[in-house]
Order: C-alpha cells, then structure tokens, then sequence
C-alpha cells in the first residue's frame, strides 16, 4: 500500500481565511514568508505584530498573533514602545511602502539609527494600492499613477527612494536585505531573509529590516502575471535585491 | 501512484502566478467561475499524472490555494 504524503505544510499561525488582497497581490506571499520564519524559529506565541495602514492594514486577521495596529507611519514607534516596556517578546511592523517612506519615514529612520531590537518587514509595490494607487515615494521615475498621471518626474519630484540602502548606513542597524518574491528562487532567498532578521531580534543584535519587492496589479493596471514579471523588468534593476548590512557576516562566512 | 495536486477551488483568485512556475506546465486555466467570480485554474486527469510534486505551484500562490501530496514510494523526488 502506498501512503501518501502532504509536501506543502501551511503553518498554524496563518489563519484559514480568504484574504481580501487582489488577485495576484504579493501581500499574501509575504504573510506566508512571516508565517514561515515565527513558526521555523518557535516565536508563534512570544511574537507581536504592529500593522500599519494600507491594504495590509487586516493583517491581524491573517497572522493568528497579538497585534496592534498603529496610526499611519508609526508603526515604528509603537513597536519601540512595545518593545521596551517588554523586551522579552518578538516585535515587528508590517508596512508598505506608502505608511513607511512617505507619511512613516521620520518613524522608521529613528527606530533604526537608535538600533530599537525589532524587526520590519516593508513592502514595497512602488504606490499607494489601498487609496487608489497614489504616487509614492518609491514609485520609479516615468511610472504613471493617478497623482503623476504621465509619469513620474524627476524634475518636480524626485526619483523613488531606496529604502533598504539609507536604512543598511544607520548605525543601530544589525541586518538589512531586499529580497523578492516573483520567482522560486528569489522566494527561498526572501524565506532566507525573513528568517534571518527574527533571529537577529532574539540575539538582540539591534534593528532588522527585510524590503519585498511586490506587485500591485490592480494599480498598475497589469494582469498579475504581468505586474510580476514587472518586479524583474523593471523593479529589480533599480532596486537591486542583497544584504546591505549584516553585521553578523564576516563571523559567518 | 505519482504526485497529486489539490486546488481549494474556492479560494483560487485566478490570477494564473502558478501556471508560470510548473515546471511542467501542467497547470491550466479552467472555464470554471468559483463563488466569488473567479476563473480558477485546474490539472486534468489525464495531466496530474505528470506532476513531480516540486510543490513550486504552492511556492507561488499567494492565497495559500495548493496542496501537494506525494507516494511514500516517492520519497527521493525532486524535493
Ligand atoms: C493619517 C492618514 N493619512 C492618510 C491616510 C490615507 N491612507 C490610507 S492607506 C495609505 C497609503 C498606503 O500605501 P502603502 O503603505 O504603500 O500600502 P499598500 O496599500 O500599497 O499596501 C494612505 C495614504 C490615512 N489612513 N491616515
Ligand atoms: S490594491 Fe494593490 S496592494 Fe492592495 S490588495 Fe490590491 S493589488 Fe494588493
Ligand atoms: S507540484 Fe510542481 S509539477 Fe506538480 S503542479 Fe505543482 S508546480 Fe507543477
Ligand atoms: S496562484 Fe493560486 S490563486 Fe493564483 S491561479 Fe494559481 S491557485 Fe489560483
């Protein structure tokens, strides 16, 4: 008799509910990776979630975890606050790119310079999905969104942040990397990755940040399959996946 | 008995990200609309029999929609 094995194994502590994200939306792969690396390292239940606001901002409903969810880019902040009051639990935020390098960015710069021991899973679709797909401060130049509806400029506003570059050259920050998850390969390095940055936070090494590269089909007005092969075209090339601070690394290697 | 796939028909959005991972490409839109209004994406009978239990289809679906099971006998596959 041939007895059959289950090779997929969800984790427990992603919940067995419908997301309300978009077709093809990278949001859910990314719980997925969270789910992963708090279940791989026993962190389920000494673990709290500060969510953000945008379209993750249910998450809570997602990740069967203590949660509180924090005003608009200050996530950051609230999870400092947490985590001093107590040090013994797992912290980290969630945000996208919109709540984190826009309305969020004086929040996320001081909580990394001051090496807070929390960890942020940022995710960056280059706009703001759940208003409409605003502009954001990642948006690449000559994207088009409702609020640069010919494309971004660089001459009024800039050319998109690289979050995960500025957040690697603060001092309190113990590991950064830019991962993606358009690909098999590029979803073991973001599971990798992930995992890493909760490890950093239990040996207490100071701030831990993972940037995912994710699509918004319905703002880019792309079928899901597009929009990810966008991530390759056109994302990565300007925002170039890898570690960009690790301070455990010349141990390691 | 070779590797199977599961789809939870109701919870597949459709949006075809694991047709593009198989890599034996045995993963097809249906003409099947779920609840919610969604095409969801199937394996027939006659293809399943091709599916080598990579699991790379799970990997992808960012709404959590895929099971994959393989035979005891199998178990020095592609992992
Ligand atoms: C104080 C405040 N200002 C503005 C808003 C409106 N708002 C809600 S979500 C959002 C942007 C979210 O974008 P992002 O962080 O990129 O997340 P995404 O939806 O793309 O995942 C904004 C501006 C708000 N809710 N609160
Ligand atoms: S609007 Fe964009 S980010 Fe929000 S759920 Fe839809 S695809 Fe995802
Ligand atoms: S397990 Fe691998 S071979 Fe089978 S359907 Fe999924 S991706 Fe294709
Ligand atoms: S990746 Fe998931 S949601 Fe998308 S078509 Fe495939 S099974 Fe359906």
């Amino acid at each position: 008799m041939t007895q059959e094995l289950r090779v997929t194994n969800y984790p427990q502590v992603l919940t067995d509910r419908p997301t309300h994200y978009c077709p093809g939306c990278h949001h859910g792969t990314a719980h997925r990776l969270v789910a992963e690396a708090l279940t791989d390292l026993g962190l389920v239940e000494n673990t709290i979630l500060v969510g953000s606001i945008g379209c993750s901002v249910f998450i809570y409903n997602y990740l069967s975890l203590d949660a509180i969810e924090s005003p608009h880019g200050r996530a950051p902040a609230v999870a400092t606050g947490i985590k001093r009051a107590r040090p013994d639990k797992i912290v980290f935020t969630y945000q996208g790119d919109g709540d984190l390098a826009s309305i969020g960015m004086a929040e996320i710069m001081h909580c990394a310079n001051r090496g807070e021991n929390i960890t942020t899973i940022f995710v960056n679709n280059t706009v703001y999905g759940m208003t409409g797909g605003q502009m954001a401060p990642t948006t690449l130049v000559g994207q088009k969104t409702t609020t640069s509806p010919s494309g971004r400029s660089q001459e009024d506003t800039g050319s998109a942040i690289r979050m995960t570059e500025i957040i690697a050259s603060l001092g309190g920050v113990a590991y950064a990397e830019r991962v993606a998850v358009n690909t098999i390969k590029n979803i073991k390095k973001a599971q990798k990755a992930v995992r890493k940055a909760f490890e950093y936070q239990v040996k207490g090494l100071g701030f831990s940040f993972v940037e995912v590269l994710a699509t918004c089909p319905t703002n880019w007005h792309m079928t899901p399959l597009a929009a990810n092969k966008r991530i390759e075209t056109e994302m990565i090339p300007y925002f170039p996946l890898g570690t960009y601070k690790d301070v455990l690394a010349k141990e390691e290697k | 008995m070779p590797s199977r796939v599961e789809f939870r028909e109701d919870r597949c959005k459709g949006c075809l990200l694991c047709t593009e991972v198989c890599p034996t490409g045995i993963i097809q839109q249906s003409s099947r609309f779920n609840q919610k209004g969604y095409k969801v994406v199937e394996i027939t009978a006659e293809m399943m029999s091709e599916c080598k239990g990579c699991a790379f289809c799970a990997m992808m679906c960012p709404d959590f929609v895929i099971n994959v099971f393989k035979s005891e006998s199998e178990k020095g596959g592609a992992a």
